[in-house]
């Protein structure tokens, strides 16, 4: 246990080794360390960042899909409205359509009532001239008794 | 005293061999004026201080240079991205000083993580050599011709000194750097005691120069024994279990390993605990 050269040594040699460490090992190493954490931390932040985008976008999308579900509804309602609306009119113009037919209709059959009624009532005249013709015997003057006939076919 | 022609052989007694295993290869001028190894502990002893332990200063240096050499490898290709398995030790040792340092030191300083790193890496290793079965290396070196062989050098207490006084050089440093000439003398005589009143101030200075002498030079010493009396402790011990026949050794050796373990590394953490503090403490003013 002699205190020696030794002791100057060992001191010597430390402070090479410290210094080596300091030169060589200490920076890269430290460098390296710091440069993770940074970088950690900024992909720590990134995520962070992502996620708070990710549920603003989720919020956005839900309420996009809120705003078409609200139109598509709107979009059946007008539909629905319009078909029935549609269907009464197409309803409403037939019904009217077909009472026209048959008010047409009755008015022909009318017409063709007053037609055959007016024929009917020629004919009988006629059939009353030749009857009439048959038993005077002699040909009755139609302009001159035109009055008479007339009278005669108003009253059948 | 052990003489060199009982260090070797079966004739060596218990006292011979322990004193054997405790001795350095001292290499300096012998009696006869002739420069040379020291045989046996009288004739190291006689060197004086120009001598040198040419064991401690090997295993010391080498250890040293296994540290430098690892944490360079690591350093070399040190990378932000995914780091390789000697990166990732260094950065765990690098992380973990720089988390000392920074929970006592708050100041700007380039040196004293460098220099807490290397006391805990070589310190660590130096003290690793002592769970290396104590016979191993002395009788590699014996087949080779070397008389002596302690291969642990923090069992050396040069060694631990050496380290000591070189914090110690940078404690007395730092606080000349930071507090001034006129600060760190002011802070060697003016407290603990101190008064408003400047004749009572001045008489303390004496009281207060020696408490304050005693701290300031303690801090090495004690730095520089602890370390070295839990070692060589520890290496005696082995030493002393290394006597039993080799059939009941392991029975001792190994619980005294295992405990060992704890002490190798809680020796190296407290060197480096204690020299950021006292370099902490050289920053700070009073």
């Amino acid at each position: 246990m002699n205190l020696n050269l030794t002791l100057i040594g060992q001191a010597i040699s430390f402070a090479i080794f410290v210094l080596f460490c300091m030169k060589y090992v200490w920076p890269p190493l430290i460098g390296a360390l710091r440069e993770r954490q940074a970088n950690i931390a900024d992909g720590l932040a990134a995520a962070e960042r992502s996620a708070q985008a990710k549920e603003e976008a989720q919020a956005e999308a839900d309420e996009l899909l809120k705003d078409a579900r609200n139109q598509a509804a709107e979009i059946v309602a007008q539909a629905q409205k319009r078909h029935d609306q549609i269907v009464g009119d197409a309803q409403s113009a037939a019904t009217s359509k077909g009472e026209q037919i048959m008010a047409a209709k009755q008015a022909e059959i009318e017409q063709e009532i007053v037609t055959a009624r007016e024929s009917l009532r020629q004919q009988v005249s006629s059939v009353a001239v030749a009857g009439a013709e048959k038993i005077l015997k002699r040909e009755v003057d139609a302009s001159a008794h035109a009055g008479i006939l007339d009278d005669l076919i108003a009253k059948i | 005293m052990a003489s060199s022609d009982s260090s070797h052989g079966g004739t060596q007694t218990a006292s011979e061999y322990i004193q054997h295993h405790l001795q350095n290869l001292t290499y300096g001028q012998k009696a006869d004026g002739s420069w040379g190894i020291a045989h046996g502990a009288q004739e190291a002893s006689d060197m004086g201080f120009w001598a040198i332990h040419l064991d401690s200063m090997f295993w010391s240096i080498l250890l040293g240079c296994i540290f430098c050499g690892l944490f360079w490898l690591g350093a070399k290709r040190a990378t932000a991205g995914v780091p390789g398995a000697i990166q990732n030790f260094c950065e765990l040792m690098v992380e973990f000083v720089d988390q000392s340092v920074r929970d006592t030191f708050h100041g700007e300083n380039k040196l004293i993580g460098p220099l807490a790193l290397t006391i805990a890496v070589w310190v660590f290793l130096m003290n690793l050599m002592d769970l290396i079965p104590v016979d191993w290396l002395p009788w590699a070196a014996a087949n080779m011709g070397i008389e002596y062989m302690k291969v642990v050098p923090t069992t050396d207490v040069n060694v631990t000194l050496g380290m000591s006084l070189s914090v110690f050089a940078l404690i007395i440093y730092y606080s000349l750097k930071v507090k001034g000439g006129k600060g760190f003398l002011a802070e060697l005589t003016l407290q603990p005691f101190s008064s408003d009143n400047k004749f009572i101030k001045y008489a303390f200075v004496p009281v207060n120069l020696l408490l304050e002498g005693v701290g300031l030079i303690a801090k090495p010493i004690s730095l520089a024994l602890r370390l070295f009396g839990n070692l060589y402790a520890g290496e005696l011990i082995f030493i002393l279990i290394a006597l039993l026949p080799f059939y009941l050794q392991w029975m001792l050796s190994v619980p005294w390993a295992i405990f060992h373990i704890l002490v190798i590394v809680l020796q190296a953490f407290i060197f480096m605990m204690l020299t950021i503090v006292y370099l902490t403490m050289a920053h700070e003013h009073h």
